[in-house]
C-alpha cells in the first residue's frame, strides 16, 4: 500500500456529523493536509476520552491512522479550547460563520499553513476581542486572498485604470471593483461608498491591529459585510447559512439588549 | 441495460432499506434476504410495526414528545410537578432522564438544536411553544438539558436570553466528569467546569 499508515497533525474541528452508533465524522482543517475528513470512533459515548478534545472549534494535536476509506483518529489532545466561544452566543455565531467560509472555499486539497494560522488567530480573537465584526470580516477578506479569490480593489477589473474612492461598483463575476466609467449605470451591481472602499482596502492589506484603529459606523459595517457576502455567495454558488443566523441574532439581540445589560468581554 | 437479476419486490425492499441511516447496499441486501427466508409472520410483524409507528404516534400538544395520546402520559399526570420543565433536544433524551427515576417534573422536547452550519435556526425548533407554556404561568424553573457540546451550549445560551425577561429560574445541567472515566484524559473545558462545580464531600 502506498498510503501512509499513520500521521501526527494539529487540527481545528470545523464541523462534525453523527455516524453509526456512537461515532462521528469530523471535518478538520490541518496545516499540512488542508481540509480532511476523519472518523472518530465512540466519541458520542459519555466516557469517551477523546470527545472533549474533538469538539467543534477546538485546536488539538492528533494521531491519525490511515484506513482504506476514512482515516481514524487514534489519539487527541486539545491545545486551545477557546472557552468563551462556548459561553457567548455571539462569539459562537461568528466562529460558525468563519468555519462555514473555510469549509465552503476549500476542497480536499493540500493545506496551507497560512490558512491554518489565520484560522487559529481568528478563533483566538473571537474568544477575546470586543469588536467581533472586525475579527470576523478581517478573516473573511484574508481567507479570500490566501485561497486565490482576492478581490481586486486597486485597479478597475475592466479597464485596469487605478481606482478612485468614488462611484465604484463591485462585480463578483469579474473579480473586483469596476470604475464608474466602465460600470455605466448597471443597476444589478452594488455600488461601493468611498468609506466602504477604504475599509475593504484596509481589510485586504493592513495588519489586524491597524484595521482595529478604523472607526466604523454601523452603516459602513452593514455595507461592507453585504458586499463581501455577495462576493462569497457568487464564488460558492450557495447562500451562507451561518450569515443568516448571525443576522437573526443581531436583530433579536437588539430588542433583548434593551432589557438586559450587554455581556462583557 | 442488463436484464433484472432480482425480482422487483426484493429490489424494492433493498432500495427502501438502503435509505435508512447507517445502512449501505450490502447490509440492505442482507436484511432483505433474511426476511425472505425468515418465517412468514416475522415479516408480517415487521410490516405491522412499521405501519403502527406512523399511524399511532403523534406529538404531545404540550411538551412535543412523541406519544400515543395528546397530552402525553407525563403531561397528563397530576402527581408530577408541572412547575418544573426539563428542556431536551430529542425524545430519546426524555427516556434517559426518566431512567434516573429522580426527576418528577415535566418535559419539553425541542426536536433539534441550533446548528448554523446545518441551517437549523431557532425558528426550526419548538422554542415558541415553550415560551407560550411559560407565559401561561405556573412555571418556576426551566432546566436546560441540551447536550454539553457546541450546538447544545449555543441553544442553551439562546434559551437563557429568552427566559430571562419571563421571570422564571433557568438552570443548566451540571457539567463535569463522567462516572467511570479517567482524570488524565479529561479535556480542559470539562475539568475546568468540574472544578467550578465542585462540592463538599
Amino acid at each position: 500500500m502506498t498510503q501512509e499508515r499513520q500521521y501526527r497533525t494539529e487540527a481545528v474541528v470545523l464541523k462534525r456529523s453523527d455516524f453509526g452508533e456512537a461515532d462521528r465524522i469530523l471535518t478538520l482543517y490541518t496545516p499540512e493536509r488542508g481540509k480532511v475528513r476523519v472518523l472518530a470512533k465512540g466519541i458520542r459515548r459519555i466516557t469517551s476520552r477523546k470527545a472533549g478534545h474533538l469538539e467543534v472549534f477546538v485546536r488539538s494535536r492528533l494521531l491519525v491512522h490511515g484506513d482504506r476509506d476514512l482515516d481514524i483518529v487514534a489519539q487527541a489532545e486539545s491545545v486551545e479550547t477557546y472557552r468563551s466561544l462556548r459561553e457567548d452566543l455571539r462569539r459562537a455565531a461568528c466562529a460558525y460563520f468563519a468555519a462555514e467560509l473555510l469549509d465552503g472555499f476549500t476542497g480536499e486539497e493540500e493545506g496551507q499553513a497560512a490558512v491554518y494560522d489565520l484560522l487559529v488567530e481568528t478563533l483566538r480573537r473571537l474568544s477575546a476581542v470586543r469588536d467581533l465584526w472586525l475579527a470576523t470580516h478581517y478573516f473573511e477578506m484574508r481567507l479570500l486572498g490566501l485561497l486565490g479569490y482576492r478581490p481586486e480593489l486597486f485597479f478597475c477589473v475592466r479597464c485596469r485604470a487605478p481606482l478612485k474612492p468614488e462611484g465604484n461598483v463591485l462585480d463578483p463575476a469579474a473579480g473586483g471593483l469596476v470604475c464608474p466609467r466602465c460600470a455605466g449605470d448597471d443597476p444589478n451591481l452594488p455600488t461601493v461608498s468611498p468609506q466602504a472602499f477604504e475599509v475593504l482596502r484596509f481589510l485586504q492589506t493592513r495588519p489586524y491591529e491597524v484595521c482595529a484603529t478604523l472607526s466604523l459606523t454601523n452603516r459602513i459595517r452593514r455595507e461592507v459585510e453585504n458586499l463581501l457576502e455577495g462576493y462569497d455567495v457568487y464564488l460558492m454558488e450557495r447562500r451562507l447559512k451561518s450569515a443568516a443566523f448571525l443576522r437573526d441574532l443581531r436583530r433579536h439581540w437588539q430588542t433583548l439588549d434593551a432589557q438586559t445589560p450587554e455581556s462583557g468581554t | 441495460m442488463g436484464s433484472r437479476v432480482l425480482p422487483e419486490p426484493v429490489e424494492r425492499l433493498i432500495e427502501e432499506f438502503s435509505r435508512l441511516p447507517g445502512i449501505g447496499p450490502k447490509t440492505a441486501s442482507r436484511l432483505a434476504f433474511f426476511l425472505l427466508r425468515a418465517p412468514k409472520d416475522q415479516a408480517a410483524q415487521l410490516a405491522e410495526a412499521l405501519q403502527q409507528l406512523r399511524e399511532r404516534i403523534t406529538f404531545c400538544e404540550i411538551c412535543y414528545n412523541i406519544s400515543e395520546t395528546s397530552p402525553c402520559p407525563v403531561c397528563a399526570d397530576d402527581t408530577r410537578d408541572h412547575g418544573l420543565i426539563c428542556v431536551v433536544e430529542e425524545p430519546l433524551d426524555v427516556v434517559a432522564v426518566e431512567r434516573t427515576r429522580e426527576f418528577h417534573g415535566v418535559y419539553h422536547v425541542l426536536h433539534g438544536v441550533i446548528s448554523p452550519v446545518d441551517g437549523v435556526g431557532p425558528e426550526d425548533l419548538k422554542i415558541e411553544p415553550l415560551l407560550e407554556r411559560i407565559r401561561q404561568g405556573g412555571v418556576r424553573e426551566v432546566i436546560v438539558a441540551t447536550n454539553p457540546n457546541m450546538e447544545g451550549e449555543a441553544t442553551a445560551m439562546y434559551l437563557a436570553r429568552l427566559l430571562a425577561p419571563l421571570g422564571v429560574r433557568a438552570t443548566r445541567l451540571a457539567r463535569g466528569l463522567p462516572m467511570g472515566s479517567d482524570l488524565e484524559y479529561a479535556d480542559e473545558i470539562t475539568l475546568l467546569r468540574a472544578l467550578e462545580g465542585r462540592r463538599e464531600i
